[in-house]
């Protein structure tokens, strides 16, 4: 028999290294806890800041008028590009995560979610150089160009987005789905797609907040300085939020610098909106998948 | 070993009975086809199966009768489940399933060229150990694959048959539009073998159907195989040995035997129940069913 090394009598209080133990155990905590809080301060300080400055530009005129009053052409042009680009990225990347999840082989999925991941993290400034030499040089700069580069971006993280959820429908639908003499396709569209929906949507809703505010490939392939007026026309250079951010905090004249901050509160806002939207979507399509 | 030919032509499933039956109750009711030497639905010569490197299955001949039920027993790990789903090729999605032998549907060989797994399926329903009813309503469990198959034409009369089949129409009737996930676990097991019967296959392969079930829902399930049968050749594994003598006309009992570097399932006895429990031929089986091993 061993020894009690204790006297099991002796009141509960901490004894031997326990009270060492304990001032590391609260030391640990109180680090992540604090790392936890200047992460939100950031996030909370930059939007403070923003909404700040902004707020004093803000205005109907602003919200609808074309330079030099407000920034209405630009935010027209950017739900334009941005909507092109989610019509061009969001069927590839549903189909790409549909292709990963249900048809591909093992290694084949590794390599293309490498390759996702990848794109995903390639600077966008990269990518606005591809697009202004596939599609702008030698012609001219285009809302089509802005968006296909924004398409560029959404797509991997509509793809990821949309596979992490697929994965997430029960493989015994899949297998009642077999059983039943359905073809694979049908399942797909049938039972794993409307089962998925939700997570799809939040995954492009995400993607088009973050799209919204690149700016790198804009300045490149579809920059207007002196946004008068929206046209439509992705056929040609169309004025847009970022682009119009990054020209007007470039002028010597204070008031743009309010300008600059009013439009990056309406971007703030927009993304802001977008991603909480996503977020209640999610929870909601999560509440209905395991009820 | 030869049988008579099967006189159902090729690839063309057999006419669905129009017996409609009301629930467990009139159980036993429906002739069982004579025992000798009905026609057979499969016929496996020397199968065996392996994932990967893996044998699973070794050298298994049967012969499955119409119209009759079949259990597969025997203790965890020997095969009976594998053999269950190479009967319609659930297994081809398995990574590394690759076969050997033969197994004929009624002289057919499931494996063979030009034969479309989905095909199969669509004649040889199976019903899964865990109820996987579809997220969407009861009535839409029921008449999504009668859908599209193209079976569209009286859904409704259809839908109810297969609830009325399953014994479970007088439990839903009132709620066919409410989510079939707000069912009980027993009730969405009988919807899933409703929504198997409801494009009217050949064959219903059933795996360990109720051992996700409470008792009740278990004697449900087991009254609900006795009305279906006749109507359906049906194919059960079960771990619950009483189960098998209750519902099953001829039983399988699969084993783990040494052979090679690893064990690998394999048939030991397939014979009529009551000889399988009462006077089984192999030792194995004996010391098996009277519960001294396993």
């Amino acid at each position: 028999m061993s020894v009690v090394a204790f006297d099991p009598t002796a009141p509960l209080t901490p004894s031997g290294n326990l009270r060492r133990r304990q001032i590391f155990s609260r030391l640990a905590e109180s680090g992540a806890t604090l790392a936890a809080v200047v992460a939100v301060a950031v996030l909370g300080i930059v939007i403070y800041s923003v909404a700040v400055h902004g707020a004093s530009a803000l205005s109907l005129d602003f919200l609808t008028k074309g330079a030099p009053i407000g920034i209405g052409p630009a935010i027209l042009g950017t739900a334009l590009i941005v909507l092109v680009a989610t019509a061009i990225a969001m069927p590839i990347g549903v189909l790409v995560a549909l292709y990963l999840s249900e048809f591909a082989g093992r290694r084949a999925t590794t390599q293309i979610r490498l390759t996702l991941d990848l794109l995903n993290g390639l600077p966008s400034i990269i990518i606005g150089l591809f697009i202004f030499k596939m599609l702008v040089d030698h012609r001219q700069q285009s809302g089509f160009a802005a968006a296909v580069a924004l398409a560029i971006i959404e797509l991997p993280m509509i793809a990821r987005g949309s596979q992490e959820v697929l994965l997430l429908v029960p493989g015994s639908m899949r297998e009642a789905a077999d059983a039943l003499g359905v073809s694979r396709w049908r399942t797909v569209l049938k039972v794993i797609l409307p089962s998925a929906l939700g997570g799809i949507v939040t995954a492009t809703v995400l993607a088009i907040a973050r799209a919204a505010g690149e700016t790198a490939p804009l300045i490149l392939v579809c920059s207007v300085f002196d946004a008068r007026h929206f046209s439509g026309n992705i056929g040609e250079a169309i004025p847009n939020i970022p682009v119009m951010i990054f020209e007007l905090s470039e002028e010597a004249n204070p008031e743009g610098f309010a300008r600059a901050w009013g439009a990056g509160l309406v971007l703030v806002a927009f993304i802001l909106v977008t991603s909480l939207g996503a977020r209640a979507m999610h929870a909601r399509s999560k509440r209905k998948m395991s009820s | 070993m030869s049988y008579p030919e099967p006189v159902t032509p090729a690839l063309v499933p057999a006419a669905p009975s129009r017996v409609r039956i009301q629930d467990g109750a009139q159980a036993g009711i429906l002739p069982t086809p004579p025992s000798a030497a009905p026609e057979a639905v499969f016929e496996a010569n020397a199968v065996s199966v392996f994932y990967g490197a893996k044998k699973a299955l070794a050298g298994v001949s049967m012969r499955i009768a119409r119209g009759q039920i079949t259990a597969l027993i025997g203790p965890s790990g020997c095969g009976k489940t594998t053999f269950l789903r190479s009967l319609n090729r659930m297994n081809d999605s398995v990574p590394g399933f690759r076969i050997e032998g033969q197994i004929l549907y009624h002289g057919h060989d499931i494996y063979g060229r030009n034969v479309d797994h989905v095909e199969v399926r669509r004649r040889i329903g199976m019903v899964f150990q865990k109820p996987n009813p579809f997220p969407k309503s009861i009535y839409d469990n029921i008449a999504w694959a009668p859908r599209n198959l193209g079976l569209r034409h009286g859904l409704d009369e259809r839908v109810e048959e297969a609830l009325r089949g399953a014994a479970l129409w007088d439990e839903v009737k009132d709620r066919l539009k409410d989510s079939a996930l707000g069912l009980s676990g027993g009730q969405q097991q009988r919807l899933c073998i409703a929504r198997a019967i409801a494009i009217e296959p050949d064959v219903l392969l059933l795996d360990e159907p109720a051992s996700a079930l409470d008792p009740i829902a278990t004697a449900s399930i087991e009254d609900l195989m006795h009305s279906l049968k006749g109507r359906f050749t049906i194919v059960i594994v079960t771990h619950n040995m009483q189960q098998a003598a209750r519902v099953a006309d001829r039983t399988a009992f699969f084993s783990l035997e040494a052979g090679g570097a690893e064990p690998s399932g394999t048939l030991v006895e397939f014979a009529a129940t009551e000889t399988i429990f009462g006077e089984p031929r192999d030792p194995r089986t004996r010391d098996y069913v009277t519960g001294r091993f396993g």
